[in-house]
């Protein structure tokens, strides 16, 4: 069992900011030789951001990793899987268009030899044979022709495969999320298995139910900081949902009542349906990755077409959250990146009017409050919070009447969010409809309902009234809806 | 998953699998069906070594375009590199032999630089051999301003060997075909020079070098250029600047026929050589005993290409 | 102050490094036919520009968008063009008009290929170019077809010394770049070759656009090929062949962006000029077609290298 002794990896005082964002604010957090640690926490907490930096794949601004005892000075993805770290993160590292035995061969330099197709193949049947008996996986099986969760099979086992480099520590994130019910059992008794012979690992997981049930000790983050270090024994879901919590929702304000017109927007992901009237706010919560993007692209999708699951009677328009992939032109001004959804309605006859573009800009400045003094200069010129700004102008300075937000406050300064929580109040006095897709609980103290996603499926629908923290986590941590 | 139900999940997928992987067979046979009933005596020793004539070139430059297609990458200078090699291999190979190896090993050498170039400066690839193109041609025709010069003897008996039962050809094809294939679908580098090409940041993260990775790949790109080069004076015995010129796109269209994809590392020596031998045989022997007139017989790579990439979507769709 | 902006902007340097190439001819043949240089490269320069106009915005969609049909494109259009006018004056403004519906639909016809059978455009315009090639042997069969006497003469004209085509092309730009700047198709381009997937969450019809750049593509193709075969009085299948090569080296020199999303329209003349004048100057210098070539390639590399690439984590 644990070695109380040997501490296998040691993290002090880390600090890790993203811009305005304190993602770790300064976390210890130990591991000891063949024990398990189930790290928890709402959205935020921090938990990937910290096995980042353990695993080697981001820096901390502040703090000391030790392995083994011995401090590390520059600390990489190589030099920790040379001192016996492996990572299971949730985007895949496997090459699809190479065999599962291939994927091994690629990861442990010993097999590079003659013979070492034989051996990797062997190497990786073993491994999934000890951890999924009745897998099904072929070592020839290409991994693009796999399945989700086969491929989630083919990474873990292959994690535990040992050549040259030793194996002390395993990190796994998710590592259920895509599998079934068996599969995941399965692999949760090989981790009592490996920590039995003295492996160590760190299950992510939201599934609670698992966490306790596996690991030996439980730490709990919230907001960047470990808030709970405790022994798994003795632990309940209720405690655990209780130790995340934290955030203070604000007196209730009085909603206006818009129950009276036909809904703009409905859908029917499953046994609870989503509606929006016009002029409410409705919020999207849970679990970051439960269907709540996916619930707004099928909105978008749906805007202009009749008929199908999901029904949408106005223009919509969306704040993405994910800046660099789905929402800023790099090579753009500030005013350019906020007129290009109203390109139609700022032509005068067959061109864009160049002075109702930039009174655009102007107007929306003065608005929003972005911070520039030429609206004219590249986008990328503005601060991570101010950008966000300029793309909620640009969907709110549409024509739409439903707003689709994207997680849209991700990593964005306090000041600029109570900014935008004004206007978007305003704008909905003013009747336009909001979906807002949030991971921070707090921010759904601005909506009318909020639909509470797991596993793709709306599980509550809770009022505005009705609306506390606990009800929210106790959804999003529910389970039985697997 | 249990056993059964991962079994049955697959079946559908192995199923477009195999489809997809035995296209390239299936085209180049039904192009062999064609020629026979059309003309049977084509279906001879002497018919197939008449066919497949030029096909060795055709295959060797399909391959080398094949390795930089494995990383995502393009060669539109591949076509003018052989007639480069060529007009080498007909002047300085035959008179200075010594000039002529330097030469040709200097030119892979080059060929490496632009891979280490690619990648250390993040540039495409497709303006990279465009302008190489023009290099190419350039020294192709200071070189032999006009058509001329000779083969080297070894190399015209090498390439006019008669073969016993098997026509030369195919032997050469399924030779080079075998050999790429083990090399790269077998071996432990071989993997890695794949990988990089379907998830260039998880090789990159297990330790290999992605600069060695192009600058490999470039390099056997080069060295297949050369072997193509010399294999196609080796025929003709005389060389002229512009001689490869085609080559460019039929050396894409091969690969491509083979049940290569442009992204995502997923290629075929085996296929890319069948493909080659698929267009040299749709090219003009099959066109000609169709009675196909000669006007549309250049339209013949075009349709091809597009009813296999047809085919392909079309499997795609169902469950590939 | 101002001037430092003015060589900041990245077309100024093809039109220098015409400029150069033509002092440096100039010099060499002391001052002789310098103004002839000029005249010439403005006609000549005109060919590549239309074409790389059109190659400009397909480049600027986005990384893997080209059109390798071009030149086949250009052989069909001048056959199209000459036997529609049939040597007879009355016709030429329905053999143009037939030129360009002809690369129009084979535009059309290789975004078809691209969105229903999900071709990536390299392939499909190459594919597609076998075809055309094909159709222009058979439909241009041998016949030297000679432009109407007054279409060639007009290719020729020239006012105040500078030749119509010249004016053509310069117009031609102006609208290109009117467009890029003040229409909702340019703005549009420009967006999906930035990132096509916030254009799309933007608004912006993605495949529409897509279809009319591809199809816009092959109308300047065809523009182009009936030109020439006034300018050079006579259709041919060849006629087109230098400028697949040519409108995109013209497109990378001219500093539109490889990775798209920034298109240069002034470039595309300056560069345009700059390979004119660069081989007018290596004519003068008497250096041979081999050479020629070398050293235009060597360019090509040269800009693509120092002008970097786009940064990786796509």
């Amino acid at each position: 069992m644990a070695d109380p002794a040997h501490s296998v990896a040691k993290l002090d005082g880390v600090k890790k900011s993203f811009g305005a964002v304190h993602a770790l604010d300064g976390v210890d957090f130990s591991v000891r030789s063949g024990e398990c640690i189930g790290l928890v926490g709402h959205n935020g907490a921090g938990k990937s951001t910290l096995m980042s930096i353990l695993a080697g794949t981001g820096s901390p601004d502040e703090g000391l990793i030790a392995i083994n005892g011995a401090p590390q000075a520059a600390w990489t993805i190589q030099r920790a899987r040379a001192l016996g770290l492996r990572c299971v993160f949730q985007e895949l590292s496997l090459c699809p268009n190479l065999s599962v035995a291939e994927n091994t061969r690629v990861s442990h330099a010993a097999l590079n030899g003659w013979g070492g197709a034989r051996r990797a193949a062997d190497l990786i049947r073993t491994s999934l044979d000890e951890i999924f008996p009745g897998h099904g996986i072929s070592p020839q099986d290409i991994v693009g022709d796999l399945a989700i969760g086969q491929r989630q099979m083919v990474e873990v086992a292959r994690a535990f495969t040992v050549t040259d480099d030793p194996l002390h520590l395993v990190i796994l994130d998710e590592p259920t999320s895509s599998l079934d019910a068996q599969t995941a059992r399965q692999l949760l008794a090989h981790v009592r298995r490996a920590v039995a012979k003295g492996i160590s690992c760190i299950l992510i997981s939201h599934i609670l139910g698992e966490i306790i049930e596996t690991s030996d000790r439980v730490v709990v983050m919230r907001d960047g900081m470990v808030v709970a270090d405790a022994a798994a024994k003795g632990l309940t879901r209720e405690t655990l949902v209780a130790a995340m919590g934290g955030a203070h929702l604000r007196d209730k304000t009085v909603r206006s009542d818009h129950k009276d017109a036909q809904p703009l927007v409905v859908a029917v992901p499953g046994t609870i349906g989503l509606q929006a009237r016009r002029g409410e706010i409705i919020g999207l919560a849970g679990l970051a990755g439960h269907g709540q993007t996916r619930m707004l692209m099928q909105v978008f999708d749906a805007a202009g077409r009749q008929g199908g699951v999901v029904q949408v009677s106005s223009a919509v328009a969306l704040v993405a959250g994910d800046r660099q992939t789905d929402g800023i032109f790099p090579l753009w001004s500030i005013a350019k990146n906020i007129s290009v959804r109203s390109l139609g309605a700022l032509r005068r006859g067959v061109f864009i009017s160049a002075e109702a573009e930039a009174a655009m800009a102007v107007d929306w400045r003065e608005k929003i409050g972005i911070r520039t003094d030429d609206l004219n200069n590249n986008i990328l010129s503005l601060s991570g919070g101010n950008q966000q700004k300029a793309l909620f102008a640009r969907a709110l300075g549409s024509d739409a009447q439903i707003i689709l937000m994207d997680d849209p406050m991700r990593g964005v300064d306090v000041g600029t969010k109570l900014d935008v929580y004004d206007l978007i109040r305003a704008e909905a006095q003013r009747g336009r409809t909001f979906l807002w897709y949030t991971t921070e609980t707090e921010e759904l103290d601005n909506c009318d309902r909020v639909y509470v996603f797991r596993n793709g499926q709306i599980v509550a629908a809770l009022d505005h009234s009705e609306l506390t923290e606990e009800r929210i986590l106790q959804s999003s941590f529910a389970e039985g809806a697997a | 998953m249990s056993d059964l139900a991962a079994k049955t999940a697959r079946a559908p997928r192995n199923t477009g699998r195999l489809l997809r992987t035995m296209l390239p067979a299936l085209s180049m046979t039904l192009i062999l069906l064609g020629i026979a009933w059309l003309n049977p005596r084509a279906i001879s020793y002497f018919g197939f070594s008449l066919m497949l004539n030029l096909a060795i070139p055709i295959a060797l430059a399909t391959v080398a375009q094949m390795f930089v297609i494995t990383i995502n990458e393009l060669d539109l200078s591949i076509g003018t590199f052989v007639g480069f090699v060529g007009c080498v291999t007909a002047t300085w190979l035959h008179d200075a032999p010594l000039v002529g190896v330097l030469v040709l090993v200097a030119a892979i050498g080059v060929y490496a630089g632009l891979g280490a170039l690619i990648h250390l400066r993040n540039l495409p690839s497709i303006v990279v051999t465009l302008g190489m193109s023009f290099v190419w041609q350039g020294l192709a025709i200071l070189i032999l301003p006009k058509p001329g010069g000779s083969a080297p003897e070894w190399l015209t008996g090498f390439m006019g060997i008669k073969t016993p039962f098997v026509p030369f050809p195919i032997i050469a094809a399924v030779v080079i075909a075998l050999v790429v294939h083990f090399a790269l679908m077998r071996s432990a580098y071989g993997a890695v020079l794949r990988g990089a090409g379907g998830n260039q940041q998880a090789i990159g993260r297990a330790g290999w070098s992605l600069l060695k990775t192009k600058v490999i790949m470039f390099a056997l790109t080069g060295t297949f250029g050369v072997i193509s080069g010399m294999a196609l004076i080796g025929i003709t015995t005389s060389a002229d600047a512009n001689i490869g010129n085609g080559y460019t796109l039929l050396s894409i269209a091969g690969v491509i026929l083979g049940g290569g994809e442009f992204v995502g590392g997923r290629v075929s020596p085996i296929g890319a050589v069948i493909g080659a031998l698929t267009l040299a045989l749709a090219a003009s022997p099959l066109l000609t005993f169709m009675n196909i007139p000669p006007d549309w017989q250049v339209a013949a790579n075009g349709v091809i290409l597009i009813t296999v990439l047809a085919a392909r979507a079309l499997i795609g769709r169902k469950g590939g | 102050m101002r001037m430092t902006k003015l060589f900041a902007t990245p077309w100024i340097w093809s039109f220098i490094g015409a400029v150069a190439v033509w002092l440096a001819a100039v010099i060499f043949t002391g001052g002789h036919g310098a103004g002839g240089m000029i005249t010439a490269a403005l006609s000549l320069a005109v060919f590549t520009v239309i074409v790389g106009l059109g190659q400009m915005f397909v480049i600027t969609l986005g990384p893997g968008n080209v059109d390798l049909s071009l030149p086949a494109n250009i052989g069909l259009a001048s056959a199209v063009a000459m036997k529609t006018m049939d040597g007879n004056d009355g016709m030429i403004a329905v053999g143009l008009l037939a030129a360009l519906a002809c690369g129009a639909v084979i535009g059309l016809a290789n975004y078809a290929l691209i969105r229903l059978l999900r071709i990536p455009p390299i392939i499909a315009t190459l594919s597609s170019s076998f075809i055309i090639l094909s159709t222009d042997i058979h439909y241009g069969r041998g016949l030297q077809i000679k432009p109407p006497q007054g279409f060639a003469d007009f290719a020729n004209v020239q006012i105040l010394g500078i030749p119509i085509l010249g004016l053509f092309g310069v117009a031609l730009a102006v609208l290109a770049w009117v467009a890029l700047q003040k229409m909702v198709y340019g703005r549009s381009v420009l967006a999906i070759g930035q990132n096509m997937r916030a254009a799309k969450l933007a608004g912006i019809p993605v495949e529409r656009v897509r279809l009319l750049t591809y199809t816009l593509s092959g109308a300047l193709g065809g523009i182009n090929g009936a030109l020439l075969a006034g300018y050079f009085r006579g259709a041919s299948v060849d006629i087109g062949n230098e400028y697949l090569l040519s409108s995109i080296a013209v497109v990378v020199i001219g500093g539109t962006s490889v990775a798209g999303g920034k298109a240069n329209v002034p470039g595309i003349w300056g560069a345009s000029l700059f390979l004119v004048l660069l081989l007018t100057m290596l004519n003068t210098f008497g250096v041979s077609a081999g050479l020629r070539l070398l050293l235009t390639g060597l360019i090509i590399v040269g800009v693509i290298t120092a002008a970097g690439g786009h940064k990786a984590g796509r």
